[in-house]
């Protein structure tokens, strides 16, 4: 532990139901003030970490705190400091959004009058319905209304825009970002990868229960593969002996090929040598980085172990790897 | 009334031809161009009868045992033709009676059967169609589940005719057992009382089926088909006080004195049955009406808007607002049952007096001395079994918030699962003492005497009451997945102690239920080791529950 308490501090945490090992050894780290992307494919057991992060399932095995504090022990406590979005916001039928929008806000650290009234308008929530006439996203903004005016350090966000339009979306990142200038934590679960890339600070992305891989977005980009297009004056050297070189096409003086971005300089320097007269870069995109950790569970579902072995792949990604040259 | 359901299909044009009828007013769009109104009837009711395959035979074969048992009990109190017809004379004139089960047509054992229990065999085929109806039409609607079945090829009217056929099947099934069953009385008495009884279970399916259409929530469904049910009941023993032959103008409102009215086993009246027919023919109409002209989801009723800004603080204020209308109904209900069975009790004294041997089941399922107290102390005792049922019901409200998915953002407040559950079991434990207070009050109001023991006797239900609502606690604490058991357990000693002492069971079997320790009061002697020794019970099973609800993981769906 380098810096100054982490919101969020969880080590080698195991969640079993019966024979389901939701969770087998997570590792996640959310520092004070960052926004913090939780992501993974479905069924990968966020939901399930978040809710033993709320102490409301009791880890099997592993350390984990929240704000400081032991989650299942001390939850009370804890969680007043803490606002939490679920996926599926469930009313009660008999009660107005206002009415549940003020009860969690005074079950927990207290709500902000004037910023309650200010998102209401911002989300457009009618506050006067009753919880069974709302529609699904309706049902996300009262949550999330809540959650916004909440006086609170660390907000628990599980895939909180499912339901909401385009312009809501605007309206919710808007308010993420707000929290971060703040000073609050968030921890950010989504599948929207375009609203990961705009809001979080880091990532975390995990599957089968264990984190994969963590980090800041460029980081995580270091870990994928640059495309790289050059015209030279003459001919390159051979490139194919380089590391993490792949995909390689040589044209007369044309070059065009992929390289695993940590490899890149040694690329660059091999082109200069040459004389370059154009170049091209394309960072990988944050959907090849996730195709890449999502893909590998339909690779094992395949009954493949070896990333080598896989075959029959049909997407770019799987066609590259499997194209290696060398 | 703002009707929601208007999609206009077809709007009346040039194309219109000259004869149609003038087009209806808007709330009431036509939409009969749909020709499948009932495709996938079928499959959904197959899938009805998949999902009821538990709660519809115990149902059915709860009701029908009931029935059943009569002719024998009965032969046990009343063996002599001489002692029937007394009865018969004795209860044809005491207008109390007569209000609580209705008049005597006959003295055979088979009108005797259909008198003792016709009352109470249609109330129970009643609310199970009510249910059934309403578990597959609005429930379905308001979870939204039914939006993605409608998405399929399903009519606008499939769902409501596969409900309707279910309840049908039920009752049918009902009518066929109890026909059977009571066949050796005469064939034709137990074919009229089957199908009678089955009339007045599609009368009430068919009511539910057009408030079904109305509200938007499932439970107010319930609550106004039931609201129905129970001025059908005060109708009849309205009109059943005034007259002692079924003929007042009043019982002939109500689907309940028509099964009476139809005289089983006494030169049965099988036009009566038309009624039923006919009834459940014109509500059944109604609500497909109003089914083919709505849509999905909506209702003609639409839900009031509620206030912008909450004054709920705390989990417990949630609780309380939670359940508050639910306490309400119960304090009413408990109140009123008070009152009209405090009323009763001279005249059910008088006429028991008279008999030996029902004088002897009123000592078996109550009192030792004095009849007044021996019928006081069963008419208590009966309610303390019914506030069983409600302390399950408040209890319960746990494992639906958990299993709906409520109570998760709530827990992940700043509220704790013991704050939490405190809230609702509360209402739970001291809403049974109120509740039964309440009726207390109504007895010594109705009865006019005995005060003080009146309230102990029905303050020490409360020990009865307490350790059932202990094991809904207990089983909702150790094993979420299997807390609806606890309706089972309140069912079961709903039995025992209803039936039981007429069918002459067993001490053993009757020892199983918390209440068969209580003291016979009013008129027995106050013994304070079982009342302690269940409320000690009862705090030892709160407890276990508790402390596995801290313990356990919060189920998430």
């Amino acid at each position: 532990m380098t810096k100054a308490n982490p919101a969020i501090e969880v080590a080698g945490l195991h969640k079993s139901f019966g024979r389901t090992h939701a969770l087998a050894g997570l590792d996640l780290t959310v520092e004070t003030g960052e926004v913090h992307g939780f992501l993974g494919p479905n069924g990968a057991g966020k939901s399930t970490a978040i809710r033993v992060l709320l102490g409301l399932l009791r880890a099997d095995s592993g350390s984990t705190r929240i704000l400081g504090r032991d989650p299942w022990k001390d939850a009370v406590e804890a969680h007043r400091r803490i606002a939490y979005v679920p996926g599926d916001v469930t009313l009660w039928r008999n009660l107005s959004g206002g009415e549940v929008i003020d009860l969690y806000g005074r079950l927990r650290g207290g709500l902000d009058p004037r910023r309650r009234a200010e998102l209401t308008d911002r989300f457009e929530l009618d506050p006067t319905k009753k919880g069974r006439t709302y529609s699904k996203g309706n049902r996300q903004k009262v949550a999330l209304v809540a959650a916004f005016a909440s006086d609170v350090d660390l907000l628990i966000l599980d895939e909180p825009t499912s339901g909401l339009d385009p312009l809501m979306e605007e309206v919710f990142q808007h308010c993420v970002r707000e929290e971060r200038d703040r000073g609050r934590t968030v921890l950010l679960s989504s599948h929207i990868l375009s609203e990961v890339e705009e809001l979080c600070d880091r990532v975390s992305i995990i599957r089968k229960g264990v984190t994969v891989e963590s980090g800041s977005l460029a980081d995580l980009r270091h870990l994928t593969r640059t495309a790289v297009a050059a015209e030279l004056a003459s001919p390159p050297g051979d490139l194919s002996r380089l590391p993490g070189v792949h995909d390689l096409d040589v044209q007369g003086n044309r070059v065009r090929l992929q390289v695993d971005t940590d490899k890149l300089d040694a690329v660059l320097r091999s082109l200069t040598e040459s004389g370059v007269r154009s170049l091209t870069s394309t960072p990988p995109t944050l959907e090849e980085l996730f195709l890449r950790h999502y893909q590998d569970d339909v690779r094992d579902a395949g009954g493949a172990d070896d990333e080598g072995a896989a075959s029959g792949g049909g997407t770019d990604a799987h066609a590259q790897e499997r194209t290696t040259t060398r | 009334m703002t009707a929601v359901g208007n999609t206009p299909a077809s709007t009346p044009s040039a194309s219109t031809p000259p004869s149609s009828p003038p087009s209806p007013p808007s709330a009431f769009a036509r939409r009969d161009g749909g020709t499948r109104q009932l495709a996938g009837t079928g499959v959904l009711l197959r899938f009805a009868l998949r999902r009821d395959r538990v709660m519809v035979p115990v149902w059915v074969a709860v009701t029908g045992l009931m029935v059943l048992s009569m002719p024998n009990s009965l032969r046990g109190l009343y063996g002599t033709a001489a002692e029937r017809a007394d009865l018969m004379r004795q209860m044809n004139a005491n207008s109390s009676l007569r209000a609580l089960v209705g008049p005597v047509f006959d003295d055979s054992l088979g009108a005797l059967t259909a008198w003792r229990v016709g009352v109470y065999a249609g109330l129970l085929a009643a609310v199970m169609s009510l249910l059934v109806v309403i578990r597959h039409t609005r429930d379905e609607e308001e979870s939204g589940r039914l939006e993605v079945v409608a998405s399929g090829m399903v009519g606008h009217r499939a769902p409501l005719t596969a409900a309707l056929l279910t309840a049908a099947l039920a009752n049918g099934a009902l009518a066929l057992l109890v026909t059977g069953g009571l066949a050796g009385q005469g064939a034709a008495g137990a074919l009229a009382f089957g199908l009678g009884i089955a009339g007045v279970g599609m009368v009430f399916a068919t009511t539910a089926a057009v408030i079904a259409q109305l509200t938007e929530s499932a439970r107010l469904a319930r609550g106004l088909t039931a609201g129905v049910l129970g001025a059908a009941f005060v109708l009849r023993a309205a009109g059943d006080a005034s007259t002692n032959d079924g003929s007042s103008f009043l019982t002939w409102l109500s689907p309940l004195g028509w099964l009476e009215n139809e005289r089983s086993f006494a030169d049965e009246r099988w036009w009566v049955l038309l009624l039923f027919v006919g009834a459940a023919l014109v509500q059944g109409a109604v609500a497909y009406a109003l089914a083919g002209r709505r849509d999905v989801g909506m209702s003609f009723l639409p839900t009031r808007p509620g206030p912008a800004t909450g004054r709920l603080a705390t989990a417990g204020a949630l609780a309380w607002r939670l359940q508050r209308g639910s306490v309400l109904g119960w304090s009413i209900g408990f109140f009123l049952a008070g009152v009209v069975y405090g009323g009763l009790t001279e005249g059910a004294a008088d006429l028991v007096a008279d008999n030996e041997g029902a004088r002897q089941i009123f000592e078996r399922m109550g009192g030792r001395s004095g009849l007044t107290d021996a019928f006081l102390a069963s008419m208590i005792g009966m309610l303390g079994l019914i506030a069983a049922l409600y302390v399950v019901g408040a209890v319960l409200r746990l494992h639906g918030e958990e299993t709906s998915g409520r109570a998760e953002p709530l827990l992940a407040n700043a509220v704790g699962r013991l704050r939490w559950a405190a809230g609702h079991l509360t209402v739970a434990f001291a809403g049974s003492v109120w509740i039964m207070l309440l009726a207390g009050v109504g007895f010594a109001l109705g009865y006019g005497k005995e005060v003080g023991p009146i309230l102990g006797a029905c303050l020490v239900q409360v020990a009865g009451v307490w350790v059932v609502g202990g094991v809904a606690v207990l089983v909702h604490g150790l094993a979420p997945r299997a807390a609806m058991a606890a309706w089972g357990l309140a069912g079961a000693v709903l039995l025992i102690g209803w039936i039981g002492p007429a069918l002459d069971a067993p001490q053993a079997v009757l020892d199983l239920s918390p209440f068969g320790h209580l003291p016979k009061l009013p008129g027995g002697e106050m013994r304070w080791t079982p009342v302690l020794t269940l409320i000690g019970l009862a705090v030892v099973l709160v407890a276990t529950g508790l402390a596995g609800l801290r313990r356990r993981d919060v189920v998430v769906s």
